[in-house]
This record gives C-alpha cells, sequence and structure tokens, in this order.
C-alpha cells in the first residue's frame, strides 16, 4: 500500500542479502525515502561513526509515491554518513531506477560491511545476489551500465552506480544511475567505493499497489492537471529547462562568480538556456538537442545536449561525440561562473566526465574556483599543479582538471579533497566557499539573504535543495518576498525546509512544488498509503525529519558554530547589482532562526520541541 | 533617453533586429513606463512574469506606472524557474 513493506538488508562483510519486514510504526512517523531512510541510519548506526569505515552505513531509500502514476514518482535517494562534510548526508535522484527497485519489490536497501573484493549487487525481483565486479573495478559508469546489461543480457535492467571517483575516494564523487541522473552531493559514491560496491543493477516486473485506488487516480489526475495548466512546469522548465536561471540570478546580482569574489559573471549569456538554444559550430546546431522526463514525470526539465565536434575537448574523442546529459543550472554556474569560464562546449563536455566518472559538478567546480584564486594569488605554484595553469577564465584548465580529479592523479588528487580541505592545507581556509565542508550552489547570499540562512542551517552541509527560497526570493513562488532583506526569512527558511523532507521523502520530484503546494501533495499521499495524510501530516513529518538530522549531527560533533557562511559572504559586501555594498545578515537571521525551530540558543532542539515531535 | 532592453528565453523572439545576447540599446521617449517600452516591440504582456529594472523587481501589475529612467536595464522573462 504504498510501501512494498519490504526492506533489503545486504552485509557486505559477510556476502549476505536478506529480506526483512520494513517498520510500520517509522514509516508512518517518517513517511518514506529521505525521511524513513534518516531514522532507520540515526537508529541503527553511531553518529560518530567515520564516513569511510565499514561501519557507517548506506540506504537506498524509495518513498510510497515512487513507481506509481503520480507524476514525477521515480525518485530515490541514498542517506549516509557524508564524507565531504561529517553530517548526514541524502543525496536525491530521478531517472528509472527508484520506480524500478519498487516495481522489484523492495522499499529500501539497506547496506552494511565492506565486501573484501569488488561487488555489484543485482537484484531481479524478490532475488537478490552480490555479484563479482573484479572486470568492472576501475571502469566508467557508463561502461558498467553496459557491461552488466550485457552480462545478463537485460536491456532493461537499471544500475546505479560509481565510476572511478568513487573508487578513488574522490570525496564529492557521487552515484550516477540510468547513465546521467545523480544521486550527487555529499559524497556518497565515496562511500559505495569505499565497501567495494560498484553498482546495483535492478530489474523488477511487479507493480505498486496503493491504499484506495480511486481516490489516488483522481488526485494525481487533478495534480497533473495543475503541472500542465501552470506556465513553469507546462512550459518553462521543460522548454528551457533549469538554465534558464542563469541570466535571472545574474541580473539580479547574486550568481557567485571566480569562487565569489563577484556578485555577477560577464560571460553569464554565453553558458545560459539562451546559448544553449542557438546554433553554433560550422554545421549550425545547437547544444541543446531535446529535453528529456524522468520517470513517471510530466515536466521533463532534463537536458540531452551534444558537444560541438569541433570543439578541442573531442575533436579526436569520437566517442564524446553522442549525445548525453547536458546543463542544469547548478553544474553551469559551478563549471562556468565559479571559475570564469564560459565556453559552453568546454562546461558541457566537463559535465560529461563529471556523468561518466561519477563526480558532483557543484562541489567539483567550486573547488576548482577556490584552486583559481589561490593560484592567480601565488599560494599555488605550477609545481604544486604539476603545471596545471589554474587561471580564472581557462577552459583548458577545467577540463584537464576534470580528468585528473576522477582519476586521482597530479593535483586532481588534491582538488579530489574538495575545497574545505585543499583550502586548509594551502592555508587559506577563508577562500573555501563552504558550510560544513560543503561546497554551496549557484545563489551569493549577499543577493539573496534567505539562501544564506539556508546554506548555513542545512543538515547536509550547503545546499539549495534543502530550502528554494530562491523560488519566493526572485521568482515569487508562491508569493514574492524581497531578496535583500532579513526581515521574515527566519520563518521562511523553516516552512521551506519542513515543506522540502516531507516532499523528498514521498518519491516526488521539489520541482514539483513551483506548481504544486502540499494541498496538491496530500491527496496523492493519502491515496496511497493508510492513515490520514493531510497537509498538517506532512508538515509534521517534515518538521520531524529536519529535527531528527539536526540530532543526528549535533551527536555527531556538531554545534552552532558550524551553523555559520564563510567570512568573505558576512565581511566584503556585493561590489555590483542589487546588493551593492550588502553583506549577509546571517548572524541577524539565525537567532530568530533558532527560535522559530523551538531550539536553544545554542541550536540545540528542547525537550519541548523534542516532545511535540514524538522524537 | 537610452535604455537597455534584455527579453530572455521565449520572449526574445520579440528582440528587434540588430540584438545580440538577448539584449539591445534602445531610444525612448523620456519618462517611457515599462508597458510602453514592452508595447513598443510587441511582448504580450500576459507572458511577462519576471520583470527586473536595474537587478530590482517590478510586479507585472506595476509596468504601466513605472517610469524608466536614462541608463536604465529592463529585463523580462516569462513565467520560469529552475533549481
Amino acid at each position: 500500500m504504498g510501501w512494498t513493506g519490504k526492506v533489503l538488508r545486504v552485509d557486505l562483510t559477510k556476502g549476505t542479502c536478506a529480506p526483512e519486514d520494513l517498520n510500520r510504526e517509522w514509516a508512518d512517523q517518517y513517511m518514506g525515502q529521505r525521511g524513513l531512510a534518516s531514522k532507520y541510519l540515526a537508529e541503527e548506526m553511531d553518529p560518530k561513526t567515520d564516513p569511510l569505515s565499514p561501519d557507517n552505513k548506506m540506504i537506498f531509500a524509495t518513498g510510497p509515491l515512487t513507481g506509481t502514476c503520480a507524476s514525477t514518482g521515480g525518485r530515490y535517494s541514498v542517506i549516509t554518513k557524508g564524507p565531504l562534510t561529517g553530517a548526514i548526508a541524502c543525496s536525491n535522484s530521478g531517472g528509472y531506477w527508484g520506480a524500478e527497485l519498487k516495481f522489484a519489490g523492495w522499499d529500501m536497501i539497506i547496506l552494511e560491511g565492506k565486501s573484501k573484493k569488488p561487488v555489484y549487487l543485482c537484484i531481479t525481483d524478490d532475488k537478490a545476489e552480490l555479484l563479482d565486479a573484479s572486470e568492472i573495478w576501475g571502469k566508467s559508469v557508463w561502461d558498467t551500465d553496459a557491461w552488466i546489461k550485457t552480462r545478463h543480457q537485460d536491456p532493461q535492467m537499471h544500475v546505479s552506480g560509481i565510476g572511478i571517483a568513487g573508487e578513488n575516494g574522490v570525496l564529492f564523487s557521487c552515484i550516477i544511475n540510468d547513465l546521467h541522473r545523480a544521486a550527487g552531493r555529499s559524497g556518497v559514491g565515496a562511500v559505495m567505493g569505499s565497501k567495494n560496491l560498484k553498482a546495483i543493477a535492478v530489474r523488477g516486473t511487479g507493480g505498486v499497489k496503493v491504499d484506495d485506488f480511486p481516490a489516488f487516480l483522481a488526485a494525481t489526475s487533478a495534480a497533473k492537471e495543475v503541472l500542465a495548466g501552470n506556465a513553469v512546469t507546462g512550459e518553462g522548465l521543460p522548454t528551457f529547462g533549469t538554465q534558464v536561471l542563469m541570466n535571472v540570478i545574474n541580473e539580479a546580482g547574486a550568481l557567485p562568480t571566480r569562487n565569489t569574489r563577484d556578485v555577477q559573471f560577464d560571460g553569464a549569456h554565453d553558458i545560459s538556456a539562451e546559448a544553449m538554444a542557438e546554433p553554433s559550430g560550422k554545421n549550425g546546431k545547437p547544444n541543446l538537442l531535446a529535453n528529456q522526463a524522468c520517470f513517471g514525470c510530466t515536466i521533463a526539465c532534463g537536458r540531452i545536449s551534444k558537444v560541438n565536434e569541433e570543439h578541442y575537448t573531442v575533436q579526436n574523442k569520437p566517442e564524446y561525440w553522442h549525445a548525453s546529459g547536458g546543463l542544469e543550472y547548478e553544474a553551469a554556474w559551478a563549471l562556468g561562473a565559479a571559475t570564469g569560464v564560459n565556453d559552453l562546449d568546454a562546461l558541457t563536455y566537463a559535465n560529461f566526465i563529471c556523468n561518466e566518472q561519477g563526480i558532483d559538478p557543484i562541489s567539483f567546480g567550486a573547488t576548482v574556483g577556490a584552486a583559481m584564486e589561490m593560484y592567480e594569488d601565488g599560494t599555488l605554484t605550477d609545481k604544486d599543479t604539476g603545471g596545471l595553469k589554474l587561471k580564472f577564465g581557462s577552459a583548458e584548465a577545467l577540463t584537464t582538471a576534470v580528468e585528473l580529479t576522477g582519476k586521482a592523479e597530479g593535483f586532481g588528487a588534491e582538488l579530489g579533497l574538495g575545497s574545505k580541505r585543499l583550502c586548509d592545507k594551502y592555508g587559506k581556509p577563508e577562500l573555501s566557499m563552504t558550510v560544513k565542508g560543503q561546497e554551496f550552489p549557484a545563489y551569493d547570499p549577499r543577493g539573496i539573504q534567505g539562501m544564506g540562512l539556508t546554506y548555513a542551517t542545512s543538515n547536509r552541509g550547503a545546499c539549495h535543495l534543502r530550502s528554494y527560497t530562491v523560488s519566493s526570493e526572485i521568482l515569487g513562488i508562491p508569493e514574492k518576498t524581497d531578496p535583500l532583506v532579513t526581515d521574515g526569512k527566519a520563518d521562511l527558511v523553516k516552512a521551506f525546509q519542513d515543506a522540502t523532507a516531507a516532499v523528498d521523502s514521498s518519491g516526488l520530484c521539489v520541482f514539483t512544488t513551483f506548481a504544486w503546494t502540499l494541498e496538491d501533495i496530500a491527496p496523492q499521499v493519502d491515496g496511497a498509503l493508510p492513515g490520514n495524510w493531510s497537509v498538517d501530516k506532512l508538515l509534521e513529518v517534515g518538521e520531524r525529519i529536519w529535527n531528527l538530522e539536526r540530532q543526528f549531527n549535533l551527536q555527531a560533533g556538531f554545534t552552532a558554530k558550524d551553523d555559520n557562511l564563510p567570512k568573505r559572504l558576512l565581511k566584503d559586501a556585493a561590489k555590483t547589482g542589487p546588493a551593492k555594498g550588502l553583506v549577509s545578515g546571517l548572524k541577524k537571521m539565525l537567532p530568530e532562526y533558532y527560535a522559530a525551530r523551538g531550539w536553544t540558543k545554542e541550536g540545540v532542539p528542547t525537550n519541548e520541541t523534542l516532545s511535540r515531535l514524538a522524537l | 533617453m537610452n535604455i537597455t532592453l534584455k527579453l530572455y528565453a521565449s520572449l526574445g523572439a520579440f528582440l528587434p533586429p540588430g540584438s545580440a545576447r538577448n539584449t539591445i540599446e534602445l531610444d525612448v521617449a523620456e519618462g517611457a513606463s515599462i508597458g510602453e517600452v514592452l508595447a513598443l516591440q510587441n511582448v504580450p504582456r500576459g507572458n511577462c512574469h519576471l520583470i527586473l529594472v536595474n537587478g530590482i523587481f517590478t510586479p507585472p501589475v506595476s509596468a504601466d506606472g513605472k517610469a524608466l529612467s536614462e541608463g536604465d536595464t529592463l529585463a523580462v522573462w516569462p513565467p520560469v524557474a529552475g533549481g
């Protein structure tokens, strides 16, 4: 009934796979996916566990709507302790893999221990086994996908796994499924690599039962009409993708540029959605070839792109002439504005390599940006970089760096540490644009004040997907707020955080919330699950999840001191644009936020708050 | 007076010849409103969802009453989002 009721527990040390019943009490309190898996992790594991030790667990979890006919109902998340941050990690992905896991009859997979040799987990309906992966260890995500499908003679199998970055312990390596959909952040790929687990291949032939089919069908149909009729989800996102934000955020003066020294990038247009659609090169074809949907999605914001065959990156590499996953906004920002590179083909190529080898382009690009600043100020020399000329704006440096990082070769091994460890190592910690060790994404907190509080308080380190106040502050969804003021942002961030935690636990994509409110989502969850899943219950579940994650991090050793931003954002005013003269108002917002959350001044949930949320 | 007009996403089709990078410099009447500038380019008002003047949000319903000044940059989008 939404849930399959089955969990697959895999002990990689012993080489065993065993089914067990889903904890229904927890499922009723945490719904599924992000929330439910976080509950399992918090209950089963010491938060102080070394993320790359066999004692760290990792959970691949679906939501109750994953695999159903609800629009965008194909999401899954990977929950573990993140090696980049030391905080709880939860990375969410689309594509088809999550739905396939549900079709095979599983709500989630709990992986523990460490295999002695490289293996992959193969699931065919209720049969699960660990198989030898020695032939594909050292191979890319793309080669692994093809090898597994060929070996099992099943093109309908879906594969989620790591490339060489995860094997090599790159601390921001990600997990890729269906060739270019990513559980991207916090280094979940390195955890998988540390367990000698190359991939999880799934084939399912069942379906997903729901509690009240007529009610579910009515709710999902009505919700699809809302998506289709909304100008953003019905037209804007499928046509232009998330990349349409490049010029928006640049005009608004909130595009972190050249390691956040500036808030506007003169090359923004060259790497934008508009540029992706323009004819380029001798053949006159645009970078963007088509859009693509994930399982069950009626929005279809995904980008399918090609690198111009004449471009230096692929001129002699026909293996990269095919169409593949194109630039999304966050990737284009990190690979472009953060490094000062405005070469669209170079960014597309770098993005291909990130997908091929399992690298988070946000953390990678931001780390290169920090390295470029250290190279230009003389902290890093050619001797340190192995001759790599890390100058802002150098496309060649960017594309060489991405190849080296996946392989962990030369200076790539240092880039693979992430910007915090890299900047610490070279004595310039202030140049790392991170929170809790994770690089922040494509919005400057001086120009969008709510995002400063979002980054500072995100439970997985700096992240835009924990409370996307850009939606309100810039785009006016659901209602417009002023991006340049701090007033009201504590409540706004809390509201976004709680609602997003609920959406992330349902199996739905957070992009639906450009059109849907929880009023549209609650009837869909309610139709799928037993019990009464009202808007109020979703908000309660979301708040419970947020506090559970917070408790995990506090027990892991984080304190209120870690709810902070890089000094650059707090001391150095924006130089141009609407935010000129402003710094982040985090110091004012943070105490307001703690109060709104029912936490102490030290950022600790009070007993009353914990009791209210049954924690 | 001179202003800079930027029309993005599907509104780019309404830019006049001579535009580049979704941008054109225009000579418009002194004190022209946002609405008047958009009307001159035949931009459908119903599609003007996000309007920024020098990067500052202006509600679309205020476009007719909002006078532009010399050197202003007017940037307009249809309904868009990302993340």
